[in-house]
């Protein structure tokens, strides 16, 4: 009897061993399977698990994080900026445009579109959050277009702009998947 | 919006803080004519629980002894989408700038089944045969847009019927729901709870997947609340829409002062939000527009502005039988054109028409095709508005024909936006949809032109697009308007007369 006790005990204990890497597996699976819907596959991933939060996290969640990235990279660009304004490189009157009006498109990025992004996604009105996506991905795209010769930017709009891609995907998940 | 006591109202979603959306409150304006308006107060702040997170969407029903009832829905402290009721503070004043929240809000939450986020615009109510209030109020079950049904009698206690008004898998949150009747003989509007031989039902539906508005025309069954479309192969979400390009979340209202049914659109920006924030606004409503029922097709509902825009129609000009060659512009002589009211007839060749060899190329499509400088043998034609003297920029309003290997004939109406604009940041979409057009009909556009906003109305209107463009040299003085025929095998004659458009001088109401 006691042996089949044991026995019984030790089973349980593997099956409940068993499911942990499932769980993991699980949602790991549910990262990867987000990541392949949008258009910046590794960058999502990276993006996504860099942050422990994701091990966990619904799809909603996961939008939230790449929000989150998008307003850490914006403002990162947006300190280059500032830094870039206060230098030599001001002296280029047509670089100082060009910075300015970066630095407009990036304060409203930070203040305008990653606010409403977040407000949109937790009152439920998922085409805000898609349209401040969008718009985040036009404005790191019309800063880098606005420098006539070389742009200092062209690594960081790229990544804001595709951050924004991918938060934009993202959205577009929650709206169509099954259930809430 | 509604009319009462003299006064048409406009309440509106509202951002008080910022050029983009967020913190959703109820803004409120008046005119005795839809076309002059008056700010008052905002209607409605968020100020309760219930409502903390977004004053949204709602619809006002006008009791039998002539009181108003709102129901909006609010979102709350949690973020939860919830129906709660509203009334004015004083029946008796006309420009009912005051409202009261009832104080056991809200009357309605989500059901089971249905998410905390799928839950919101509750409809204008209309009688059942029972003498009792029906709602209905979008959602979604999995990728299916539905519309659920309540009856009540009180606007306090509801009771959700078992059934749906309606479902069309695929097309994901039905925002914005409107159901309303029209006639199929009259040429005026119905009240919304008019039933009855010789009435269809309209069901509307704002995708939120797509941010589009679709409509349907069908048959209500009081008895149990649903509603099947005449043609299921272009119901809700997969058939006609109200406008081909910037449009959503419209909602009708029965206009009992002049028995029309009136519809409004929100026009977004097509530009970038930082712009937006720059010019400190962003976002207006349509010229209102009338909704009937097209006796012609039978298929379709035709939009028509409003007939109290004519009121700011200025000086006016014809142009009478003026030929367009293929491959030609032609240059109109007006003297502004940035607030515009353009009425134009096109008289095709009826020779050209039967000469011109089908094509078993029968994929054309506004959205995919290469725009007003794509060269077909049967189009493009019509107008380029917004247009500076060297075309460097310019928006075409035209037809395209296309000719398939049956010999059939098909229209397009479209909208291209590729050069509005030099600006970097602007949408360049080409916007439109077929057309019926039926034997014996010439070809018609009106167009409103207003700085950035185009709304033009195909085949009076039977097809409808709206489009926002942001020039940066075809502004002001410098602006003209062109007609143009970019067809390979037709020659095309048109007629139109252009009035220019005075200011609605939109302000605040005075010594409020």
């Amino acid at each position: 009897m006691k042996n089949l006790i044991v026995i019984i005990f030790a089973f349980l204990v593997c099956q409940a061993n068993a499911f942990r890497p499932i769980l993991l597996l699980g949602n790991q699976n549910l990262v990867e399977r987000t990541c392949k819907q949008t258009p910046f596959y590794d960058l999502c991933i990276w993006s996504l698990k860099s942050n422990p939060e994701s091990r966990d996290a619904s799809v909603k969640k996961l939008a939230q994080i790449m929000v989150d990235s998008l307003k850490t990279k914006a403002t990162e660009t947006l300190d280059l900026i500032d830094e870039l304004l206060q230098d030599g490189l001001a002296l280029d009157p047509e670089m100082q445009k060009a910075l300015t009006s970066c630095a407009e498109r990036y304060n409203v990025i930070i203040r305008g579109d990653v606010p409403e992004i977040n407000e949109a996604l937790k009152t439920g009105d998922y085409k805000f959050a898609v349209k401040g996506a969008d718009d985040a991905a036009i404005e790191a795209n019309s800063c880098e277009i606005e420098f006539p010769t070389k742009s200092p930017l062209t690594d960081m709009n790229k990544v804001v702009h595709d951050v924004s891609v991918v938060a934009a995907s993202i959205v577009k998940i929650i709206q169509t998947k099954f259930s809430f | 919006p509604l009319f009462y006591k003299g006064w048409y109202h406009l309440f509106y979603q509202y951002n008080p803080n910022a050029a983009v959306w967020g913190h959703i409150v109820w803004g409120h304006a008046v005119s005795k004519d839809l076309i002059h308006w008056l700010h008052l107060p905002l209607a409605m702040a968020a100020d309760q629980w219930y409502d903390k997170n977004g004053v949204w969407t709602g619809s006002a029903t006008i009791l039998h002894d002539g009181k108003i009832v709102m129901l909006y829905t609010g979102s709350t402290t949690e973020g939860v989408q919830v129906q709660n009721l509203a009334y004015p503070a004083d029946h008796y004043d006309p420009l009912l700038v005051h409202w009261v929240k009832y104080p056991r809000n809200p009357v309605l939450v989500p059901p089971p089944g249905i998410g905390p986020n799928d839950f919101r615009d509750p409809t204008t109510a209309w009688l059942t045969s029972e003498g009792k209030w029906r709602i209905t109020i979008g959602s979604k079950i999995n990728k299916t847009g539905i519309a659920l049904v309540y009856d009540t009698k009180d606007f306090i206690n509801y009771e959700m019927l078992d059934g749906l008004l309606h479902a069309v898998p695929g097309t994901g949150m039905w925002e914005c729901v409107d159901f309303f009747p029209v006639s199929e003989t009259e040429n005026n509007g119905l009240e919304t709870s008019i039933n009855g031989p010789r009435v269809k039902h309209v069901v509307k539906a704002s995708l939120d997947d797509d941010r589009h508005d679709y409509y349907a025309i069908g048959t209500y069954n009081d008895r149990n609340g649903t509603w099947i479309p005449d043609r299921p192969n272009i119901d809700v979400g997969i058939g006609l829409r109200y406008d081909y390009g910037v449009y959503y979340a419209a909602k009708t209202f029965y206009d009992q002062n002049k028995k029309r049914r009136v519809l409004w659109g929100w026009i977004g920006e097509s530009d970038s939000e930082a712009a937006d924030v720059k010019k400190g606004w962003a976002s207006v409503q349509s010229i209102p527009r009338t909704i009937l029922f097209d006796k012609k097709t039978g298929t379709h509902l035709l939009q028509w502005p409003v007939e109290e825009i004519d009121s700011l129609r200025l000086k006016g000009k014809e142009f009478n039988q003026v030929r367009i060659q293929a491959g030609s512009v032609v240059p109109l002589d007006i003297d502004s054109a940035t607030q515009l009211d353009i009425i134009a007839e096109f008289k095709i060749d009826s020779d050209a028409l039967e000469k011109a060899t089908g094509s078993s190329d029968a994929s054309f499509d506004c959205a995919t095709s290469g725009g007003a400088a794509e060269r077909g043998a049967l189009g493009p034609f019509g107008l380029l508005v917004l247009a500076d003297e060297r075309l460097s920029e310019q928006t075409p309003v035209y037809f395209y024909m296309t000719k398939g290997s049956d010999g059939n004939l098909k229209t397009f109406f479209c909208n291209d936006q590729s050069r509005s604009s030099k600006a970097s940041d602007v949408d360049r979409h080409i916007y439109g949809s077929l057309v019926p057009v039926l034997r014996g009909e010439n070809l018609s556009i009106r167009i409103l032109v207003d700085h950035s906003i185009i709304e033009s109305f195909g085949q009076g209107g039977r097809a409808v697009i709206t489009s926002r463009v942001y020039p940066t040299k075809a502004i002001y003085g410098a602006a003209k308007v062109f007609l143009f025929n970019n067809a390979t095998e037709l020659n095309v004659t048109a007629s139109l007369k252009i009035w220019q458009m005075n200011s609605a001088f939109i302000q605040p109401y005075p010594n409020l």
